[in-house]
């Protein structure tokens, strides 16, 4: 094929984000991607932090006088709902591709029905379930914790 | 009764690139009225013909069926000729050309790499028996039941709305896209194919299938209701049986015979290669 | 297969993931409401509390368990979304080895606190 000049026109990484009308479980998508980011990251401090429990309840109690801190708090909030959705919408993710909940082919007839639709009453319950734990974690931690 | 003819003015933003003068693409306006009925492909063929002769843009068929005039309609990546214009405005409509992909000029992107994909997945019907592929002595059984199972999935047109909709493709180009892995799920439950194992290793291979997260934006544009992350979806079912060695060894379609003393009229031949001698 | 095998068990990590992370979840960010594996009270991280459950060995196993799918659930999702980036097939490889070995170390890390708060349990 002939060379000539083309126009790259790839969206790169804002592609990820989507916009206005794109469907929700696009949305879903990169919310996905982003708790576990920060899922991930925390959970490499994690494990330093709770390693502190092995030089004895001095050091430990010191380390949970800080993480007392409101910055702190609103931080394991954020975690609790990172986890939550990160973790029912994965429930989601693992019956959607393991090819459980998205029906079998059927015949495309005007106005279209795909696999969204078919997946979209068990989307709406991973999202309430995961609503239900993020109202009781917070709960918990603003006023019980 | 005297027929009423409603107009509405219709301001469009087009996309426009000329490798030759531009560096980057730029967006033109024109105006023009609109009438009910009208698609977004006539509306097209209405400018180029009164208002800028130089724009340009790809079509064929204009009925849905080929799949050349994919675009980048109001944010949406439709074919022009399936998207009637009051159906999506009343004022203004901004057309681009497909994202994920380059562009050649104005509204024509660059499929090729779609394209080499689709040929790498060899999109026909494989037989271990190349002697019988190639001069076929008869046909091959199938049954209703075998035929649903990838039947939604044949009626892609390969405009490539959903390689342009698709987030993975907006950053990863060694990505195979919705297109060709739908294509592999085709062939794969086709119960006449014999090409399962070659197939398989494409698209269980690093930037594969397994690059699908489900956001469902190919499903959502499919101007043909094909439902790509369904099949992308099936397909890892099939990877995941093919692990646990769940898959049981059916053979494929045994080829049918005439009765004897029948002939058939006029005889059946493959048609001549005219490619891969 | 490689890739289908590194899949396969990301999503049975998940699964792992979901039901001793739901535990510690529960434990630790529920305290008030379910308020198990919590003698001492509603303060889930009280020294008496965090001792009880390290000298439990099944509190012990399933931390390293839990470790472990964390590690590898999470290195395996890091590593889906920096090829998606576009990198090329040598940064492709180093970074895979790169994320075993560093999960590797972080996995011992863990897994000796753990071993070491149950042990060193009955001295302090």
């Amino acid at each position: 094929m002939a060379d000539f000049k083309k126009f790259d026109n790839h969206f790169g990484i804002l592609g990820w984000l989507g916009g206005g009308r794109w469907g929700v479980e696009r949305y879903l998508y990169i919310i996905h991607r982003v708790a576990g980011l920060g899922l991930l990251l925390f959970f490499l401090l994690h494990i330093f932090e709770s390693s502190l429990r092995i030089f004895g309840p001095e050091t430990w109690n010191g380390a949970m006088e800080t993480l007392k801190h409101p910055f702190f708090k609103v931080g394991e909030f954020f975690i609790v709902i990172g986890f939550a959705f990160h973790a029912l919408n994965g429930i989601r993710l693992i019956l959607i591709e393991w090819g459980l909940a998205v029906g079998k082919a059927e015949e495309p007839v005007y106005p279209y029905r795909s696999s969204l639709n078919t997946q979209r009453p068990l989307m709406v319950i991973a999202m309430i379930l995961s609503a239900v734990f993020i109202i009781a974690g917070g709960f918990n931690i603003f006023f019980v914790g | 009764m005297e027929k009423e003819e409603k107009k509405t003015n219709i301001t469009f933003y087009i996309r426009r690139f000329d490798p030759a003068k531009d560096e980057e693409p730029r967006e033109q306006q024109y105006n023009l009225q609109v009438e009910k009925g009208m698609t977004v492909l006539d509306g097209l063929h209405r400018i180029k013909e009164t208002q800028d002769p130089t724009l340009a843009f790809r079509f064929s068929c204009r009925m849905g069926v080929c799949g050349s005039c994919g675009m980048l309609i109001n944010g949406r990546p439709t074919l022009a000729c399936n998207t009637q214009i009051l159906d999506v405005t009343q004022n203004v409509l901004t057309v681009a050309p497909l994202p994920n992909f380059s562009i050649i000029r104005d509204l024509v992107p660059d499929l090729v790499p779609m394209f080499e994909v689709h040929q790498r997945i060899q999109p026909y019907i494989k037989r271990s028996d190349r002697k019988e592929m190639e001069d076929p002595s008869g046909e091959f059984f199938q049954s209703q039941h075998q035929l649903e199972k990838f039947l939604q999935f044949t009626y892609c047109i390969k405009c490539g709305a959903c390689m342009a909709a698709c987030p993975t493709m907006a950053t990863d180009r060694q990505y195979l896209g919705p297109m060709p892995i739908t294509q592999i799920y085709r062939y794969c439950v086709d119960s006449r194919d014999d090409g399962r194992k070659e197939r398989m290793d494409i698209v269980a291979a690093s930037h594969g299938a397994y690059n699908c997260h489900y956001a469902g934006e190919c499903s959502n544009v499919c101007p043909k209701g094909v439902d790509p992350a369904r099949a992308i979806q099936l397909m890892k079912k099939e990877l995941v049986r093919e692990y646990f060695n769940l898959v049981g060894k059916e053979p494929c379609a045994k080829v049918w015979h005439l009765p004897e003393n029948a002939e058939r009229k006029p005889k059946i031949q493959a048609p001549a290669r005219t490619v891969g001698k | 297969m490689r890739e289908t095998a590194y899949w396969i068990w990301f999503v049975i990590a998940g699964l792992v993931i979901f039901v001793l992370g739901g535990l510690h979840m529960a434990v630790v960010h529920l305290s008030g409401i379910v308020g198990i594996f919590n003698p001492a009270g509603a303060e889930a991280v009280a020294w008496e509390n965090v001792a009880f459950r390290s000298h439990s060995t099944f509190f012990m196993i399933a931390y390293i368990l839990l470790l472990a799918a964390v590690l590898y659930h999470g290195f395996y999702g890091l590593r889906t979304i920096v090829f998606e980036l576009g990198i090329g097939k040598a940064c492709q490889r180093s970074l895979t080895v790169a994320l075993w070995i560093v999960g590797v170390v972080l996995f011992i890390v863990g897994a000796y606190a753990a071993i070491a708060a149950k042990t060193l349990g009955a001295a302090l």
